[in-house]
């Protein structure tokens, strides 16, 4: 490793070639560096005051940088009722590219001044060839002290011991995978509040009136016209505590749509669960959960955002294209005493993307 | 005399009058057609039987290819019976109707009607049966004392940004629709879309939106219209698309250029 060589500013010409093969050995002989060459700053000091300047400019530009940073953190000012938009943007403005200049300064000034003016020496560092069997001897014998410092051998009972302690120390994975398993016994509040009991039912429920996002007023029959979409959710959710609201909207959100009733084809086990063609369908994909609401009055299309699964309404949103796995779970409604429409029951299987033993 | 006669053979002859009967033809059309509008003014959601009668004139002339004589609809257009002025003043109004060709859904472009025909349009179509009115003035002033920019922003996030985009940008549908962007596009043509529900869209009717309701979404669309982005270049506002695009070649060249950079020479 310590064949370098040195070649400097201060003696320019070729750099010495250390350790070059014979020739001959090579069909083509080694060529050697390009001899070499010293940068303007080298030679001319007026060309080193300049770089010198240079790199100057670009770290006093850092400082202006910075500089621009605080004037729009703290002249512009902190945000407020009553801050426009156009402040807002001049304030953006300034601190983006207060923190640009003051990072770009920095790097470009300093590799400005490594490139002109720190001393260039050129290096040269030879690469041995590979030795393999010597190498591989040097890891086996390596191996071989370890086995031999350790001990391994002659301590049968450290050994045994070890294994055993790393046999167990996978077992409590077995037990916390176990708490995921809804069909042992657990406690009824167990089940209800961790693992997937919590996602398999929603806050749907007989008679619980539909609702409109996000002003929460019940929604009469004959409001629904044919092509209408009425974002929905369930009676009281408005009611729950802020962090429980988000938690059950997710699981809740309804999507509520009316088409002509001759255009849809009702299995024999659904056949109450719509009100002259007044559908409702859980609003979260199947796929991963994004909510599908892009819905095509004509075409009775429901398009996913995130990747383009389709559902067709007129065959109960069955997936007709993308990657959801099943069609969205429908919720049964039917009509109260009142005209408000209401829900017969939660959803028959649970809402979102894959979950075991559906049903 | 002799002379103007002697010269009726001379090749340019044909051409001038060709010239002068188009002039004449264009000055009395726009004469007429100037009267017809001051007339029109005057019309509210009454339509006048003369209105009709226009009406009906165009729509055998115009529409009637595909939505059928008498707008029954034929397997080219679907009827138009009870879909309403506000509907005939939607489609007509932003250039989708008359369509320029079969396709997944109806382009807006240059009006191809005035005003005045517009509206006689309506008022035929309007006279086959009830439907969706042209809305009332009030419901349209974005200015007015009650308007509430906030509930109308809700209001556009819970029903129509999942195909509007949430900042009104427009995005795509299936096989080839799309939901257009929102911006430039007037109060009447907003309200008019909401309540009937144009090519694809579903309908967001009086019921379940009211109108002020829909007063204050159509506020807070011209309001962020009018504000423009917080953050500068929006790129088009379609969120990781255009930034990640940008970014992946604009700012990689940059990188690239960097790199170039810092591996040259110094001279």
């Amino acid at each position: 490793m310590s064949e370098q060589s040195h070649g400097g500013p201060d003696h320019t010409g070729a750099v010495e070639h250390a350790g070059v093969e014979e020739s001959g050995k090579y069909a083509i002989d080694n060529p050697g560096l390009p001899p070499h060459r010293p940068r303007l700053a080298d030679e001319d000091p007026k060309a080193a005051k300049r770089a010198e300047r240079q790199a100057a400019f670009l770290f006093g530009l850092s400082i202006v940088g910075t500089l621009l940073f605080f004037v729009g953190y703290f002249v512009v000012g902190q945000i407020g009722p009553d801050t426009t938009f156009a402040t807002i943007r001049l304030q953006n403005m300034l601190l983006g590219l207060g923190t640009a200049f003051a990072m770009l300064g920095i790097g470009v000034g300093i590799v400005h001044w490594a490139k002109t003016l720190m001393p260039d020496h050129e290096t040269t560092e030879l690469r041995h060839e590979v030795r393999t069997e010597a190498d591989r001897q040097v890891a086996v014998g390596m191996i071989e002290d370890i086995i031999d410092e350790t001990q391994v051998k002659r301590r049968p009972l450290l050994r045994n011991t070890l294994i055993g302690a790393g046999v167990l120390a996978v077992l409590p994975a077995i037990a916390i995978f176990r708490d995921l398993d809804d069909t042992d016994n657990r406690s009824e509040f167990a089940a209800e509040n961790f693992g997937p009991e919590r996602l398999r039912h929603t806050m749907w429920a007989t008679d619980v009136r539909l609702v409109r996002d996000p002003t929460g007023t019940p929604i009469k029959a004959s409001d629904v016209t044919i092509g209408s979409a009425f974002h929905v959710i369930p009676e009281g959710l408005n009611e729950l505590d802020p962090h429980e609201m988000l938690n059950q909207k997710a699981k809740a959100v309804v999507l509520l749509m009316r088409l002509n009733p001759e255009d849809m084809q009702v299995s024999p086990e659904r056949e109450d669960w719509n009100v002259d063609g007044i559908v409702a369908y859980s609003k979260v994909c199947t796929h991963v959960g994004c909510p599908v609401a892009l819905y095509e009055q004509h075409t009775h299309h429901l398009l996913c955002p995130c990747h383009q699964s389709t559902f067709d309404l007129t065959q109960e949103c069955k997936v007709i294209f993308g990657p959801a796995g099943h069609a969205l779970p429908q919720l049964p409604i039917r009509v109260n005493e009142e005209g408000f429409l209401v829900a017969r029951s939660d959803f028959h299987e649970p809402v979102g993307p894959a979950y075991w033993e559906r049903g | 005399m002799k002379a103007l006669s002697q010269k009726r053979r001379h090749p340019i002859a044909g051409l001038a009058l060709l010239l002068l009967g188009l002039l004449i033809t264009g000055g009395l059309y726009s004469v007429a057609s100037t009267m017809n509008q001051a007339q029109a003014s005057n019309t509210g959601s009454s339509y006048s039987a003369e209105d009709i009668t226009e009406g009906e004139k165009l729509f055998n002339a115009n529409c009637a290819t595909c939505h059928g004589v008498e707008a029954v609809g034929t397997e080219n257009g679907p009827t138009l019976v009870g879909v309403g002025a506000a509907s005939v003043n939607f489609q007509v109004g932003t250039g989708r109707m008359p369509m320029q060709m079969q396709g997944p859904q109806a382009q807006a472009k240059p009006n191809q009607f005035s005003d005045e025909q517009t509206a006689q349009l309506a008022a035929y179509v309007a006279s086959l049966g009830a439907g969706p009115a042209i809305p009332e003035e009030q419901y349209l002033d974005t200015d007015h004392e009650d308007v509430d920019l906030g509930n109308g922003g809700t209001l556009f996030r819970v029903n129509c940004a999942m195909c509007h985009n949430a900042a009104a940008a427009g995005g795509a549908l299936t096989r080839g629709k799309y939901a257009p962007p929102l911006a430039g596009v007037s109060e009447q043509h907003i309200y008019e879309a909401m309540i009937t529900g144009p090519q694809n869209m579903p309908v967001f009717s009086d019921a379940n939106i009211k109108p002020e309701d829909k007063r204050d979404i159509i506020a807070f669309l011209k309001q962020i219209e009018s504000q423009g982005s917080p953050g500068g270049a929006a790129l088009g506002s379609l969120g990781p698309v255009s930034e990640g695009l940008l970014v992946w070649t604009g700012g990689l060249a940059v990188l690239i250029g960097f790199m170039v950079w810092l591996t040259s020479r110094s001279s």
